[in-house]
């Protein structure tokens, strides 16, 4: 039995793909559950990384979280969120991934701000600028390859775990993949089992290919040498 | 709907809910005390394939990393390569194998566990390499040690503490990553974790899983940290 070969001809059935539940439903899921964990962890990871990186205090605690959110399994919280008050569907998944996204997005905004010449500080101070002028004008600029490193990390890691909402019904690619599973090997699931996991690895390389011409369009060229991908709390969590 | 882990995961023997309190609760010393021994068993299994998948990824990581540390054009593509596989899904990557060598036993788990550990151990031990002084090389070059002796008595040693950092991340992100395994009911703690979620989302099933887990990355962190210091007693000379 050539499983690969099963998988392509899964693969090029157009039904495949326009199915209720077929791949682009599917898909269409997985980017929307993705887009909001994402926009959750930025939303929550930058402002409190920016403040201590700004406050240069905190960097045990943001050492400390990220190697604490390396240890909780995202199968836990997937099936542990549904059952509080936030209820079943999309947003216990939500809520779920972007547990694992702000520890990237909080360690590199913490670090682009600290990496910061204390110089360049202190000629921003005797300038007169304010602490807040200084964070909008000096700081957040200069820490914005960090940010870009953060989020293509963060949002890698999301798309990559959202495929485990599958194990709790919370749609996205992963469903593919079990209910493949759930046909069995023998009874022709494995062509599917193997399309969904090609579809769910090629949308995680393809996000990664995409945010790091991003990163780089983002990043002005004097800092391109400097700068580089921080590893900081890369959780292979998906 | 998900039909894989009712059809693929033995279903565990369940406690009656407490005797007194609300029907479903979140901790029960009850289901504790009553599934002991499936417990043990969930937490032996968890283990086993942690140690397994860790030490088979050190066996290939050392040598990558020496072999990237000597001829210095293959680090880019080493690296590269570990990153790329890093990047694929683990559901994904357990896709690909799980129809290869079967869903019978836990090869499938133990591969995707070793290929993802392989990044982080290379990345550390290689950084451990790199960081051994040059003078330091130079001096036991000039004492006559050859390559090999250099490298098993000289820079290895100096190169346990980033070996052993890469150890303990990855040991630590094993751990939490074993549970995807449950999608072929091999996942140790996080077959718990689901067949509760499955058994009418059984909260004392679910967070006792969760607990051990999380208990057991911190727990087997803590040993190879110890066991880091007493690898390295130079270093706590040096600080002290």
């Amino acid at each position: 039995m050539n499983y690969f070969h099963q998988g392509l001809v899964w693969i090029n059935d157009p039904l495949n793909w326009t199915n209720p539940g077929g791949l682009l439903d599917r898909l269409g899921e997985h980017l929307e559950i993705s887009f909001w964990a994402v926009l959750v962890g930025c939303v929550v990871g930058w402002p409190i990384g920016i403040w201590l990186g700004h406050r240069g205090r905190g960097g045990g605690g943001v050492v400390t979280v990220a190697n604490l959110t390396l240890a909780i399994p995202t199968l836990a919280l997937l099936t542990i969120l549904p059952l509080t008050p936030l209820g079943f569907g999309k947003p216990p998944v939500v809520v779920a991934l972007s547990v694992f996204a702000v520890p990237p997005l909080l360690a590199n905004a913490y670090t682009g701000l600290r990496q910061i010449d204390p110089e360049t500080r202190e000629s921003a101070r005797g300038m007169g600028l304010s602490g807040g002028q200084m964070l909008r004008q000096v700081e957040i600029p200069l820490a914005v390859p960090y940010l870009a490193a953060g989020l293509r990390t963060a949002a890698v890691q999301v798309v990559a775990t959202a495929a485990l909402a599958a194990f709790v019904n919370g749609g996205g690619l992963g469903e593919i993949i079990s209910a493949g599973f759930g046909i069995g090997l023998s009874n022709g699931g494995a062509g599917q089992i193997v399309a969904g996991g090609v579809v769910v690895a090629a949308l995680a390389l393809l996000v990664e290919a995409a945010l790091a011409v991003l990163q780089r369009l983002v990043t002005p060229k004097p800092l391109r040498a400097v700068q580089r991908r921080r590893a900081t709390a890369a959780v292979p969590a998906g | 709907m998900s039909f894989l882990s009712r059809a693929t995961a033995p279903v565990w023997p369940l406690a009656a809910p407490g005797d007194n309190g609300p029907g479903n609760p979140w901790f029960s010393w009850r289901y504790v005390h009553d599934n002991a021994s499936t417990l043990v068993s969930a937490l032996q299994y968890h283990v086993g394939l942690t140690a397994r998948a860790v030490i088979l990824a050190l066996i290939v990581a050392v040598p990558l990393s020496v072999l990237a540390y000597w001829i210095r054009p293959l680090t880019g593509p080493i690296l590269a390569l570990s990153g790329v596989l890093y990047t694929i899904p683990s559901l994904a990557l357990l896709a690909l194998l799980a129809p290869l060598v079967g869903t019978t036993t836990d090869t499938s788990v133990l591969i995707a566990l070793v290929l993802y550990a392989l990044l982080v151990l290379v990345r550390n031990s290689l950084a451990g390499l790199t960081q051994v002084p040059a003078e330091v090389r130079d001096a036991a070059a000039g004492m006559g040690y050859g390559r090999f002796g250099r490298l098993w008595r000289i820079e290895l040693p100096l190169a346990i503490p980033g070996i052993i950092t890469g150890l303990r991340l990855a040991t630590v992100s094993t751990v939490a990553l074993v549970t995807v395994g449950s999608l072929i009911g091999k996942g140790g703690l996080g077959d718990l974790i689901l067949v509760g979620f499955h058994n009418n989302f059984y909260k004392a099933e679910i967070l006792t899983g969760t607990i051990l887990t999380v208990a057991l990355a911190l727990v087997l962190d803590l040993l190879l940290a110890g066991l880091g210091r007493l690898l390295t007693p130079w270093t706590r000379e040096r600080t002290s």
